[in-house]
């Protein structure tokens, strides 16, 4: 059976908590690189992670972005919206299409 | 464009023929497969782009409501109310196949019967905007595995269009044209032989004649 993860600062991802996703409090790049790592091995088919979170650890997502599992979805943290999600999305049609098609 | 670096016998010449015969069909193949994928990625990507701002929308208001908790109730009472959850989501990871792209699909599955059973913590010590920043969160929770899925899903059809494309690019410039004129090369060298035989040939007899029979 799998399992989906958050991960964030505490404030951001606290509430996800109380879903039954399995929350990580982490801050840190190197722990976050380790963390994914670890998630990827271990049956964690969803990593929801705040862009924050995520923008300092883009070359382990990029890692994962071609392999079936896990899915990396970044989430607004707590600060507000960077954007970083729709920019991912619009690259992935940049890289299909060729150039940006969506707007 | 490059010929290819062949000798120019029947042999090679049939065997590119042959070689550009299945280039061709390839090519029309992969380019069909292109068009069939890049429809569905638009389909896709067009359910991400509304998924993401739903979920992103929702998820800001939870975080709003989150901040509004986390500056009335202590720091450690917020912390402790959702230390021990009550409800755990399993996931379960299934395939699915789209123009030989494997995505996956995601079957959610709460271990208590109950979706809404959420509330890990008694009302009485906790704010109110604590209990609409969980809700908010668990009304989303559909959106965002499908979410995970759909970008996935678009993650690897993009790949594998770039993939599609880069192949059917170098089938239609560079590798069905080098066979042509390959071919062509090969056909005009043979006919070209052909000629000086015979006007060899000619000659010999123009020779033989004159010697034989002294004609002019």
């Amino acid at each position: 059976m799998y399992k989906a993860a958050v991960i964030g600062d505490s404030a951001s991802v606290s509430g996800f908590a109380a879903l039954g996703l399995s929350v990580f409090r982490e801050t840190e790049p190197e722990k976050i690189n380790k963390l994914i790592s670890r998630l990827a091995a271990n049956d964690f088919a969803v990593i929801y992670i705040t862009e924050p979170a995520a923008a300092m650890v883009r070359d382990t997502i990029n890692k994962y972005r071609s392999s079936k599992l896990p899915s990396i979805v970044l989430i607004p943290a707590i600060e507000g919206n960077t954007g970083d999600g729709m920019r991912a999305l619009h690259e992935a049609v940049e890289k299909a299409v060729g150039s940006d098609i969506l707007n | 464009m490059a010929r290819l670096n062949v000798n120019p016998t029947r042999m090679e010449l049939s065997k590119l023929k042959k070689k550009l015969t299945s280039a061709r069909r390839g090519h029309k193949l992969l380019k069909d497969k292109r068009d069939e994928l890049m429809r569905q990625f638009m389909i896709l990507i067009k359910e991400n782009r509304q998924l993401r701002s739903e979920v992103e929308a929702a998820i800001s208001e939870a975080n709003r409501y989150m901040a509004v908790a986390g500056s009335v109730m202590q720091r450690e009472v917020l912390e402790t109310a959702l230390m021990l959850p009550k409800q755990e989501v399993e996931l379960e990871v299934g395939e699915k196949n789209v123009m030989s792209v494997y995505i996956p699909e995601f079957k959610t599955k709460f271990r208590s019967g109950d979706a809404n059973d959420i509330y890990s913590y008694g009302m009485a010590f906790t704010s109110i905007d604590l209990d609409g920043a969980v809700s908010a969160l668990s009304a989303i929770l559909p959106k965002m595995i499908r979410l995970a899925e759909v970008e996935k899903a678009c993650q690897l059809m993009a790949d594998e269009i770039e993939k599609t494309r880069r192949r059917v690019n170098a089938l239609e410039h560079i590798m069905i044209p080098d066979y042509e004129e390959t071919i062509k090369y090969i056909t005009m060298k043979l006919s070209e032989n052909e000629r000086s035989t015979t006007t060899s040939l000619m000659k010999v007899k123009d020779m033989v004649l004159k010697e034989s029979h002294n004609y002019h």
